[in-house]
């Protein structure tokens, strides 16, 4: 890699971490509000580490909603019955995304294309179903409520996250850096390039000698952890965890947030998810028919960018 | 206790009907040309909003006729315009085109239509139940039972004995060799996509007569013509059919003793089925990876 291009990189990774450090400060001159920041960083993360598979490993999940949704339920769980701590509910919501993502991943691993999609799809549905019938647990329908977010205790002080917005906006964002660090840093390693080169050509890797089932699984695991760490975060935004969240449309959000914003592209997702949350928080407020305006969006998409948003302006550029 | 098991036996039977109904149009589209269509639940609310509408100018069984027809038609334009560019692309981008589909297939419906739902009047003659002692068994349920074995019939007969069938399947198993040899590969694709979304449209005109009209009603139908492919095993229609019947009747006997595990089976089922023979009842070895 050249000195000027590592350069860039790292310009444009200067400019997003500031535009994301100070949004509370310039997002109201434009209209928006700390809160829904928030919501996008969470969804962002949640739609990297469906890209985490998608983007970099080549296989589609189109299930991935109930791994979201397993994590916010598990942190929910966990500030309602077990004790009423934070951290606490993230790793909950993180252990359950993660570990019922490794014991299925192991059975879906094994197919491919089309095939892990609709296998995925069904597994997902599942644990929607668990969450909307088992009402005594989860609250069925009217999703699980009773707990809320507790303020951080560092023994010598401690931060408001509940009322404070901003101050909760920064917690996301420590969040966010964590996982997006450690998701960068996997897929810089060997193993990261080897996802990659599983994504170029199947056949090829497994000839080197690569075990690409048990990658793949182990890509897949990863990216459970990943998102249910996501879902415990949007517990906590919403002191909520919806049945609905578990539902492959929202499967389907993620995947579009991370095709729009660009799939190949390790900061696509974010910018999807950004202009997703946007769009739908804009769409609902001016009509009913917002779920339509959602489905010409994926049409459009599909036919007009399938590279997602940077990737059409990096066609542009070097055009 | 012989009877309500018998009567949640022909209801599973009636409903495993239905789901096979669709499950056979998506894996039509699924095992040719690669396409997961979301939108399958949508066109089945488009086929039973069509009846609705034209039962007043041609009647009950015009409709039926007619309605599937009309909502092949347009089956075969959304193939044309939206979904055949995307084949030579990830099988990623169709399932997203699809899953937009969806929601503006519900949202266009309501518009329409409306959000609350319709009633559908059948014939009284329909309406009427078999016996006093088989109270539950109306007309109407064994016509649809008929009419859904008519169809498939036909469907399995056109796939083994007309020239397109034998070129749809070939297709299915080797595309590339199919299209050198000549055949119009675009259209083989058209048609048969046509052929599923007829299907999607007749299961809505059954349907309307049964349940009734809502623009949500495609989207619960969706998940178990899903789980009866994955059953059943991609790539056989014998075994979509299969799955489709088996969940409907596996739910309805569940239903008996257990209601509220009615629908839980269909995902236990599956479950069973992954684990332990992940190619499905009839799936070919492969055709899963």
């Amino acid at each position: 890699m050249s000195g000027a291009v590592s350069t860039r990189k790292l310009a444009v990774q200067l400019a997003i971490w500031a535009l994301l450090a100070l949004a509370p400060y310039w997002m109201p001159s434009l209209g928006g509000y700390t809160a829904l920041g928030t919501r996008v960083l969470v969804l962002a993360l949640a739609a990297m580490s469906v890209n985490f598979l998608l983007g970099f490993t080549g296989v589609l999940s189109f299930g991935h909603a109930a791994y979201f949704g397993l994590g916010a339920y598990g942190a929910g769980l966990a500030l309602k019955f077990l004790a009423p701590s934070t951290p606490l509910a993230l790793v909950c919501g993180m252990l359950l995304g993660g570990l019922v993502g490794a014991a299925l991943g192991w059975v879906i691993a094994r197919r491919r294309g089309v095939y892990f999609a609709m296998v995925t799809i069904a597994i997902g549905q599942v644990f929607y179903y668990i969450a909307f019938q088992w009402s005594s647990l989860t609250g069925g329908d009217d999703g699980l409520r009773g707990f809320s977010r507790q303020p951080l205790d560092f023994g010598l002080f401690s931060i408001d996250i509940l009322s404070n917005a901003n101050a909760f906006y920064y917690f996301v964002l420590v969040c966010f850096a964590l996982i997006v660090a450690i998701m960068g840093f996997i897929l810089r390693s060997p193993f990261g390039r080897t996802l990659i080169a599983i994504r170029e050509n199947e056949r090829r890797a497994r000839f080197l000698g690569i075990p690409v089932d048990r990658h793949i699984w182990i890509a897949f695991t990863l990216s459970c952890f990943f998102m249910g760490f996501a879902g415990a975060l949007y517990a906590l935004v919403n002191n909520f965890a919806d049945p609905r969240g578990l539902h492959y449309s929202q499967s389907g959000d993620f995947v579009m947030m991370a095709v729009m914003g660009g799939m190949r592209n390790f900061w696509g997702p974010l910018l999807g998810a950004a202009v997703f949350v946007v769009l739908q928080d804009y769409l609902s407020s001016v009509t009913v028919n917002w779920m339509s305006g959602v489905g010409v969006l994926f049409v459009l998409i599909v036919l007009f960018f399938p590279r997602g948003l940077l990737g059409f302006v990096k066609r542009k550029s070097e055009a | 206790m012989t009877q309500l098991l018998l009567f949640n036996v022909t209801n599973g039977l009636i409903i495993g009907a239905f789901y096979a109904l669709m499950a056979l149009g998506l894996s039509l589209i699924l095992n040719l040309s690669n396409v997961i269509n979301f939108a399958h639940g949508g066109f089945l609310v488009i086929g039973g909003y069509i009846a609705y509408t034209i039962t007043p100018y041609v009647g009950f069984w015009g409709a039926l006729l007619i309605a599937p027809v009309l909502t092949a038609v347009i089956g075969f334009a959304v193939e044309a315009v939206l979904i055949r560019p995307l084949y030579g692309r990830d099988p990623l981008y169709s399932l997203l085109m699809t899953f937009g589909l969806a929601f503006i297939i519900e949202d266009g419906t309501r518009f329409i239509w409306g959000a609350q739902g319709k009633p559908v009047t059948i014939p009284p003659f329909l309406a009427r139940p078999l016996s006093h002692e088989f109270f539950f068994i109306t007309g109407y349920r064994l016509f649809m039972v008929a009419t859904v074995t008519i169809a498939v019939g036909l469907i399995f007969t056109l796939l083994r004995y007309t020239r397109l069938g034998i070129r749809i399947r070939a297709a299915t198993l080797d595309l590339e060799t199919v299209a050198a040899m000549g055949v119009n590969v675009r259209m083989l694709r058209s048609l048969n996509f046509a052929g599923g979304i007829y299907l999607a449209g007749l299961a809505g005109a059954l349907a309307a007569g049964q349940l009734g009209l809502e623009p949500t009603m495609g989207t619960g139908l969706l998940m178990p013509s899903f789980i009866a492919i994955i059953i059943g095993g991609v790539g056989s229609l014998t075994g979509t059919l299969i799955g489709g019947l088996l969940i409907g009747v596996a739910s309805g006997v569940t239903a008996v003793f257990a209601p509220a595990a009615s629908e839980a089976v269909m995902y236990v089922l599956m479950a069973v089925i992954l684990l332990a023979r992940p190619r499905g009842l009839l799936g070919e070895e492969g055709m899963m990876t």
